[in-house]
Parts: C-alpha cells; sequence; structure tokens
C-alpha cells in the first residue's frame, strides 16, 4: 500500500499550489504574489536600477533615442511626429500602465470587474451617463481627422508594444494585488480618458439641489441664497467695473472696434449691458411661460445626498514682457484637481523635427497637455460652466418605449450595458435614450439623489463628438498667437480659460469651449422634456467666447472666476465662479514690477486668505469681548493677532474657519432644515457679502424662535461655539492648520500603505496655493520665454508609477515645500550632459 | 548527510532555474524531481524540499529588499497587515514557498518508492 502515502503528499501539494494560486477574499493569490522571481518582489526595483537599455520596437519608422535625466523625466528623440507619440504611449505604459488602464476602467464604468458588485453602483453611474456612449463617438470624430487619426494610432500602437511584450513579473504591483491582467490598448481608452477629464471638469451640477431649493424656499429666496452675481467681482476678460481705460480689451478677430461708448471700447461681436450688437446672431429666449412653470415651479424631486466640490479650480496668467524683469513674457499655470498617487501628470519632452514640447502629459492620451515648445508656452484653468443639465421625460408605460415629445410618442432607443461583476453574474442595464440623451435616473437607478419615481434624461456637453485631441497637437507645434487661435477652436468639452505666451511677444488668455448659449437660469434646474421649448437653442458662437489679448496692464490671468460680468455678457454662464483667487491673483499683479521668476514662484505659492481678509473685520466687530472666558479670550486674542496666511504650523486659519463654519451653519441651518436640505450651503461669499452690505442680513434670523437674531447674536454664539471646538482640537494638537488639514495624496485603488497621508503644507481654499485635503495644485509651472526659455515646474507625486520605486514620490516633500525643479528643454548635443543617467535606443523591428 | 545537503542545494538551484520558465509552482516539480532523483527517508526528502526552496526564497527576498532599501516590502507588509515589517514579510514568503516544495519533495520520495520497490515488495 505504497501508493497511500505518495497519493496522500500529492494531493496536498496540488492542493497547497491550488490554494496558494487562488486569491481569497481580498488576498491576492499568495504563492503567485510572494515568490520572489515572479510576484511583488520582482517590482521593488533596485534605488539605483540602470533604465538604460536597447530596444527593437515593431512599427516604428526610424531609430529613436530616449535619455532618462536624474529624475527620471524622458526627452524622447524621434525622427518623425507618429514616432514621438509612438515612444511617447511606449513610455507611458512602461511607468503608468496600471494608472493609464484603470482610469480608463473608471471610465468606462467598468470597476466591478475588478473588485465585484461593491463597485456596481460607481460602474453603473458612469454607464447610465453615457460615458461609453460619449467616447464612442469621440473615437469616430478623431478618426476622421487624419492628424488626430495618425497621432493616435501611433500612441495606441506605443501602449501595445509595451503590453505585448510584458512578462508576468514585469506586471505592476497593482495587478498583481487584485489579480488581472492588462488588456491592449485603444484608440477608445484615449477617448474614454478623455472623457474621464471632461467628468471631472465639466460634469458638475447642483440641478437636483437647486430644484428642491427653489421649490421648497420659493424663487426669491432661492434667488438671494443662489445669487448668480458676486459683490466683489474681477472677472478674467474685464469688461466694466473693473477695467480702467478703454482698449484694454482687443478683439481676437483682429477686427477694429465699431462703436464707442462710455468711455468702452465696443468689438464686434460683444454686446453691452444689452444694447445688443449682435446682428442676427443666436439670443437666447426663455420659452414662454416659463416664469411660472419654470422659474417658480414647486415641484420637488426629493434629494437624498450631495456631493459638490465647488472649489475645484486652478491658476494661470501670462505676464507681458513690458512688466517683467528679462523684458520676455512669462506664462504660470497651476491646475488644482483631485490629488492621487500615481499622478495624473507624467513629465516628458517630446521632440521631433516638426515640434519640440517639454511639460506635462496625460498618461492615456498623446501630446503634450500643459507645457511650452520653442515659441510659446501655454496653460490652463476649468471654465466652470455648466453644460450638464437633466429633464423630466414622460414615458407611455414602464417599458420605456415611448416618450412623450412635440405632440406625440417618440420612440426611445435603447443601449444595453453589460457589466462584467467579479465572481457575480454580469448585470445588465438598459438605459433608455431620448433626443435629450440618456435617462440616467429611472425606477431602477437613483445614484442616492432621488427617491421618487420620475425620469430624468441628462443632456451633456460632452455627449457631442468632439476631438479635443487636436487642441494638444495644435498647441505642441504651435509658433504664434495665430497658432494659438487656431489650436482652441479645438477644445469643445471640458471649457478651459486657456493662456498663451509667445516669444514674439504676445500674451492671451480666452474662455474656450463650446458652450450651450442659455437663457438666464437655464438649466439650473431640472428642466421639463416633454417638448423641444427647454432644450438647448444652440451654441454660443466660438468667435464670442471672452478673450482678452496684449491688454495695457500687461498681464491676463485666470483662477475659475466669471469670465466677464455675467451683468454684460448677453449668455447665461450658469455653474460656480469662486472669485477670492482671482482677485489676489490680480492684486499682486497689479502691485509687482519687474517681475521674475522668483516673484512667480512666490505667488504661485503664496497662502494669503483673502476671504478672511475680507470676513475678520466683521467677525472682531461683532464679538463681545468683553464677555469671553479665559479660553475664549486666548483663541479670540489668536484670531485677532493672526496673519491671514494659510501657515502649516498656525492656529489662526484653523480658527478662523471654525468660527465661520460655525456662523455659517448658525445662519442657513435653519433655512434649510425646514426643507429636509441640511449641509447643502449658499457659496461662502454669499453669506459674507449679505452681512458686509447689511448687518440685518434677512437670513440671520432664526426662522425656528420667535425672537429675531441679529448679526451680534449670530457671531457671538458661532464665535463660543468654535471655541469650545478649538479646545479640543487644541487638546488633541489639531489646532495647527498643517494637522487640521492634514492633506493627503492617495494612491487610486485607495491603498493607504501607497498612498502619502498627513502631508504638513501651508496653503489653503481661498489662497492662490489652494491646497486641501486632497485637492490642490497639481503640477506648477513657470515659463520665461526668454530666447532660451527658462522654466521651471513641480507636481506631487513621481514619475514612476511602481510604489516599489524610488521615484514614486520622490516630490512630494518638495512640492508640499514649495520648491520647484528646473524644466531641461535638452537638445541632441546634450547627449553626454551629466543630468542623463540612462539612454533607451529604439530600433525599428 | 552528504544526500541531504546535496538535496536541499539542488532543489534551490533547480527552483531557481524553473522560476526563469515556469510559473511560480515551477518550485513544486523542481522539488519533486530532486527527492525522486535521490534516495533519501520521506522525512529527509521533505526538509530537504523545504529548506532548499526556504534559503533560495529567502536569500532572493532578502537580496532584491536590500538593492530596495525596503521601500516596497514595507509597504506591502501594512498591507498584510504585518506593521510594515519586511522581515516578517521575507519570513512568511519563504515558508509558503517551502511549503509547497515540501510536501512536493515528500511526494517525489514515495513516488520513487513506488516506481524503483514495487515489484519486490511484495
Amino acid at each position: 500500500m505504497k501508493f497511500i502515502p505518495f497519493l496522500i503528499s500529492v494531493a496536498i501539494t496540488v492542493l497547497l499550489v491550488i490554494a496558494f494560486n487562488s486569491p481569497w477574499g481580498k488576498i491576492p493569490p499568495i504563492g503567485k504574489f510572494l515568490s520572489p522571481q515572479h510576484g511583488f518582489w520582482q517590482n521593488a526595483e533596485p534605488v539605483d536600477k540602470d533604465f538604460g537599455q536597447d530596444l527593437q520596437l515593431p512599427g516604428l519608422r526610424e531609430p529613436a533615442e530616449v535619455y532618462l535625466d536624474e529624475r527620471l523625466v524622458p526627452h524622447i528623440f524621434a525622427g518623425n511626429d507618429a514616432d514621438a507619440f509612438y515612444l511617447q504611449g511606449y513610455l507611458h505604459a512602461k511607468f503608468r500602465l496600471w494608472q493609464m488602464e484603470f482610469q480608463t476602467y473608471a471610465a468606462a464604468g467598468r470597476i466591478s470587474e475588478l473588485i465585484g458588485p461593491r463597485a456596481l453602483n460607481f460602474d453603473r453611474e458612469k454607464r447610465r451617463l453615457g460615458m461609453g456612449y460619449a467616447a464612442e463617438k469621440a473615437v469616430v470624430a478623431l478618426e476622421q481627422d487624419s492628424v488626430s487619426k495618425a497621432e493616435a494610432d501611433a500612441y495606441t500602437a506605443g501602449v501595445n508594444a509595451y503590453i505585448t511584450n510584458l512578462k508576468e513579473s514585469e506586471l505592476p504591483v497593482e495587478y498583481k494585488l487584485l489579480n488581472y491582467k492588462p488588456e491592449l490598448w485603444s484608440n477608445l481608452k484615449t477617448a474614454l480618458f478623455l472623457k474621464f477629464m471632461s467628468l471631472d471638469l465639466a460634469g458638475a451640477e447642483d440641478d437636483f439641489e437647486y430644484t428642491n431649493l427653489r421649490s421648497l424656499l420659493g424663487y426669491t429666496t432661492f434667488n438671494k441664497m443662489f445669487p448668480v452675481k458676486q459683490d466683489s467681482l474681477d472677472p478674467i476678460v474685464p469688461f466694466d467695473t473693473l477695467s480702467a481705460k478703454p482698449g484694454l480689451l482687443a478683439s481676437h478677430s483682429g477686427k477694429t472696434p465699431h462703436e464707442a461708448k462710455d468711455g468702452w471700447t465696443i468689438y464686434p461681436n460683444m454686446s453691452v449691458r444689452g444694447d445688443s450688437i449682435w446682428g442676427s446672431r443666436l439670443i437666447p429666449k426663455p420659452p414662454p411661460g416659463s416664469d411660472s412653470a419654470y422659474l417658480h415651479s414647486t415641484d420637488t424631486v426629493s434629494v437624498k445626498a450631495t456631493k459638490p466640490d465647488r472649489d475645484n479650480g486652478s491658476n494661470n496668467w501670462a505676464i507681458s514682457g513690458k512688466r517683467t524683469k528679462s523684458g520676455a513674457p512669462i506664462l504660470c499655470n497651476d491646475p488644482h484637481l483631485g490629488l492621487h498617487l500615481p499622478s495624473l501628470w507624467y513629465e516628458m519632452q517630446l521632440s521631433c523635427p516638426s515640434f519640440n514640447a517639454y511639460g506635462a502629459s496625460f498618461p492615456g492620451a498623446p501630446g503634450i497637455i500643459i507645457g511650452f515648445n520653442d515659441s510659446c508656452a501655454f496653460g490652463f484653468t476649468n471654465a466652470m460652466r455648466d453644460v450638464r443639465d437633466y429633464y423630466e421625460i414622460q414615458f407611455k408605460d414602464d417599458s420605456k418605449k415611448e416618450y412623450w415629445y412635440n405632440g406625440e410618442w417618440k420612440p426611445a432607443e435603447f443601449r444595453y450595458e453589460h457589466i462584467l461583476q467579479k465572481g457575480e453574474p454580469e448585470y445588465v442595464d438598459t438605459v433608455a435614450y431620448t433626443v435629450f440623451g440618456p435617462v440616467m435616473y429611472d425606477k431602477s437607478y437613483s445614484g442616492n439623489r432621488l427617491t421618487n419615481n420620475k425620469y430624468y434624461a441628462v443632456r451633456w456637453k460632452a455627449h457631442d463628438a468632439g476631438n479635443e485631441l487636436m487642441i494638444f497637437n495644435a498647441l505642441d507645434h504651435a509658433r504664434n498667437y495665430s497658432d494659438y487661435l487656431a489650436a482652441i477652436k479645438w477644445l469643445h468639452t471640458p471649457g478651459q480659460n486657456v493662456a498663451f505666451a509667445s516669444k514674439q511677444g504676445e500674451i492671451a488668455i480666452c474662455d474656450q469651449g463650446e458652450f450651450p448659449a442659455k437663457w438666464k437660469r437655464q438649466g439650473d434646474f431640472v428642466m421639463p422634456g416633454t417638448d423641444s421649448s427647454y432644450a438647448w437653442q444652440g451654441m454660443i458662437p466660438q468667435d464670442e467666447n471672452p478673450i482678452m489679448v496684449n491688454p495695457e496692464r500687461g498681464y491676463v490671468s485666470s483662477a475659475n472666476q466669471y469670465p466677464v460680468d455675467p451683468g454684460v455678457y448677453p449668455y447665461y454662464l450658469g455653474g460656480s465662479y469662486p472669485n477670492y483667487r482671482g482677485m489676489m491673483i490680480n492684486r499682486y499683479l497689479n502691485q509687482m514690477k519687474d517681475i521674475g521668476i522668483e516673484d512667480m514662484m512666490k505667488l504661485q505659492t503664496d497662502t494669503y486668505n483673502l476671504f478672511a481678509e475680507m470676513a475678520r473685520p466683521v467677525l472682531l466687530r461683532n464679538i463681545d469681548s468683553s464677555d469671553l472666558n479665559a479660553t475664549e479670550r486666548k483663541y479670540y486674542d489668536l484670531l485677532r493677532e493672526w496673519d491671514l496666511h494659510y501657515e502649516a504650523e498656525g492656529k489662526g486659519p484653523s480658527i478662523f474657519k471654525e468660527v465661520w463654519d460655525s456662523l455659517t451653519s448658525i445662519v442657513w441651518d435653519d433655512d434649510l432644515e425646514k426643507d429636509n436640505m441640511p449641509g447643502f450651503y449658499p457659496h461662502e461669499s454669499t453669506l459674507l457679502e449679505g452681512i458686509l452690505r447689511d448687518s440685518a442680513y434677512e437670513f440671520l434670523d432664526d426662522v425656528r424662535t420667535p425672537e429675531k437674531e441679529t448679526l451680534k447674536q449670530d457671531v457671538n454664539l458661532a464665535f463660543k461655539k468654535a471655541a469650545g471646538a478649538c479646545r479640543q482640537l487644541d487638546s488633541e494638537g489639531k489646532l495647527v492648520w498643517g494637522k487640521m488639514k492634514a492633506t493627503r495624496i492617495e494612491h487610486l485603488a485607495n491603498l493607504d500603505p501607497f498612498s502619502r497621508l498627513n502631508i504638513m503644507d501651508s496653503g489653503g481654499t481661498y489662497a492662490i496655493n489652494s491646497v486641501k485635503e486632497d485637492h490642490g495644485p497639481s503640477w506648477r509651472m513657470i515659463v520665461q520665454l526668454t530666447a532660451s526659455t527658462e522654466a521651471y515646474g513641480i507636481y506631487p507625486g513621481g514619475q514612476s508609477g511602481n510604489p516599489g520605486s524610488p521615484y514614486y514620490d520622490n516630490f512630494v516633500d518638495n512640492w508640499a515645500n514649495g520648491k520647484y525643479y528646473l524644466l531641461w528643454m535638452m537638445t541632441k548635443d546634450e547627449e553626454t550632459d551629466k543630468r542623463v543617467k540612462a539612454i533607451i535606443r529604439i530600433t525599428a523591428l | 548527510m552528504f544526500k541531504y545537503i546535496l538535496s536541499i542545494l539542488v532543489t534551490a538551484l533547480l527552483s531557481f532555474v524553473s522560476g526563469l520558465y515556469l510559473p511560480w509552482w515551477g518550485i513544486a516539480i523542481a522539488a519533486f524531481a530532486v527527492s525522486a532523483a535521490i534516495p533519501q527517508k520521506p522525512a529527509y526528502s521533505f526538509l530537504s524540499g523545504f529548506l532548499g526552496v526556504f534559503l533560495l526564497w529567502e536569500v532572493l527576498a532578502w537580496w532584491i529588499d536590500n538593492k530596495n532599501n525596503g521601500i516596497l516590502s514595507q509597504k506591502i507588509a501594512y498591507i498584510f497587515g504585518l506593521d510594515g515589517s519586511s522581515l516578517l514579510l521575507i519570513i512568511i514568503t519563504s515558508l509558503i514557498g517551502a511549503l509547497v516544495a515540501g510536501f512536493a519533495a515528500l511526494a517525489g520520495s514515495y513516488g520513487r518508492r513506488i516506481v524503483f520497490h514495487a515489484p519486490s515488495s511484495k
């Protein structure tokens, strides 16, 4: 019976191998994962790893070189455009493969495939919003243009050249942890990535929240709480109150002004205070009866949860050579985005005979996105327009086959979303499509927003076919202002304020995008969808987007504020526009003389809180300092003596925030709570401007009490509450601003050990250096366009996406401390420069 | 004793070679083959398979970790609830491989007995 021990030991071995080769819940296949020759140990790269190699790659046309510098920034020298994009794709994959694929899985609503049903609602949201639908249309547009097709094809081929030759041991560690393998790349994935950016930048809306508030509070009160204009307005293109001299606004079309009024120069296609000079152009008009049927409607939609991030924003500015020390223009940009590891950005230089560009690129898309070439520099901030609206659809019955539209039953189309789920059968989501767009919310899906059973179709600008890839291609090749003008026309969604400066001395900024031409308040609330009367009536003609070129003040700037005074622009802008950063930038730029690069570094990392400058006097004036106990007195003094900077080590910013937050909830909670809408507060500027204007601001009263509360009462109550909270925080050591804010850069799969947590850094929401908890300047860049360009930049991450690499997060500390790296625009003859750490030589296979 | 040490070393060597061409469970084949080729008592076979791969994985993991300054092993050790201990992770790594190789070597040892002693055992 010698077979028995043999069989038993064979069985045990086989069972062990199977057990260690299979995932258990969240635990990866332990044998495969721990094997030093296959598993995660292979991702623990030697800290002195030599990245140099000789490669033969299929599809490359001419031999090429990639020089990796000491920060692992690649400098690609290719023989033609296609090879440059091919190698960019190859390097994105080599250093950032997991991230680029994960982001497209997220965009496409496919995370359930990786982690199972707990991602189902996340995936359904993306599917029902029509992310896949939008990306498919974008691919068609992209492939219709021979330039963008060639670029995307080359990029895709480069990514796939890497994936195809990838050994199991070389898989990024996240694939090993989640136990899956990469798919081949495609142009669709590139399009999905770009839609992912549109969702982040042009996907915000508060339509359901606004609808309820309007219905419950009444339009008049709603309009006071959520005004469409701010008192302290310093728009990107100053038209009126803040601009000093005529001639400030130059026409982008090169036409001469044809009318002057009250000292203002008026250019073709602009109107002032309703005196339309628009000719036959589109002017959106509200449908008849909308005043009662829409603005004053009392229909509610029962909101459950909200999550708006209104401060999603960025800064950019360009300064004319007249104002700089060197006499050359300077362009600066710091886009504020959600901060993650691996970073959204990957720094690189792309050089080939037709262009030579350096800057931040998106792993997942070809081209340099924010950067400079040998002639000019370009940067972006978000335009903040509301381009996502909802229409209530009346279906004939639950089958959703027909809906009432313009007096007849119209057949809906269906898109079947097959959501694969790890460990579960696939989920098929049936989405009806109407003339407006997909019916995102229905009886089967509320997205935690609706509890009634109505049908809402979403009209989103990102559904319209556009070829956004081309703006980056064109900017990378741009030589002058007219190239810039031609380039930006490609950008439809997400709308951006595109700043520009050239070595020829031109500076410009344009609030660019293809935006719906809306009538006032159109799309702020859910709209009736039974006919076309509430539909978008058209798009704002591209040459009517606000633009400013070579202004006399010597600079252009934007920080997500209103692009123009909403009182003079003939289209309703929608969206929400933080104004304090923009005012601060302009205040500094107006004062500065002989501006140098160091001034720009100081400006980008400035932590002055303008909002507090305006709000603190009202608080201090109203706090009854004779009625404070010892603790309260201590915090009162700290608040009074605070220098208004968000310093990491200071307590002032935290105390101010506590007091203001406390006042906010005291003022608004009673008004919102009665409508079951706690926490969805009006903009901070609304309350501040309310109490600055009028100490008897109507919302100060607590409607739940018979008494009529005053500003003094509210402020004192707020301060005492806040002082209690501060004492608690102080005892835990968390009153120090850097600890309270606790900036964190999370890994994309929320794995804490792969994240950087509790970063002590200065800055905050209202400062130019707008670092928040998990959001902030994602790429700081300063470019001085002297004959030989001098540029600096940094992003909170590292060039390698591998958590096992020293290059994974090596920029984070310097970023937190406001330091910069020199951005080296390398030339081919600098091959022997000591900054070159590795050379990859590539020939065609 | 010589066979014992030889088995350990050959198991380690063959396991390493298998790792270059086969999936991780190549160590089971290597350990099985070594103990089938070098006759030992089953207990010694188990131990030599176990130790061969234990040593190989220990040395490899330690070597890699050392060159990496422990950057990744600490992070993985936190994910696995090992409080960031690279050392513990290296030991667990080696034990997993050793266990598989030990039982594979045991099977190899019993297998050899069937093949070589089966006719005469009646």
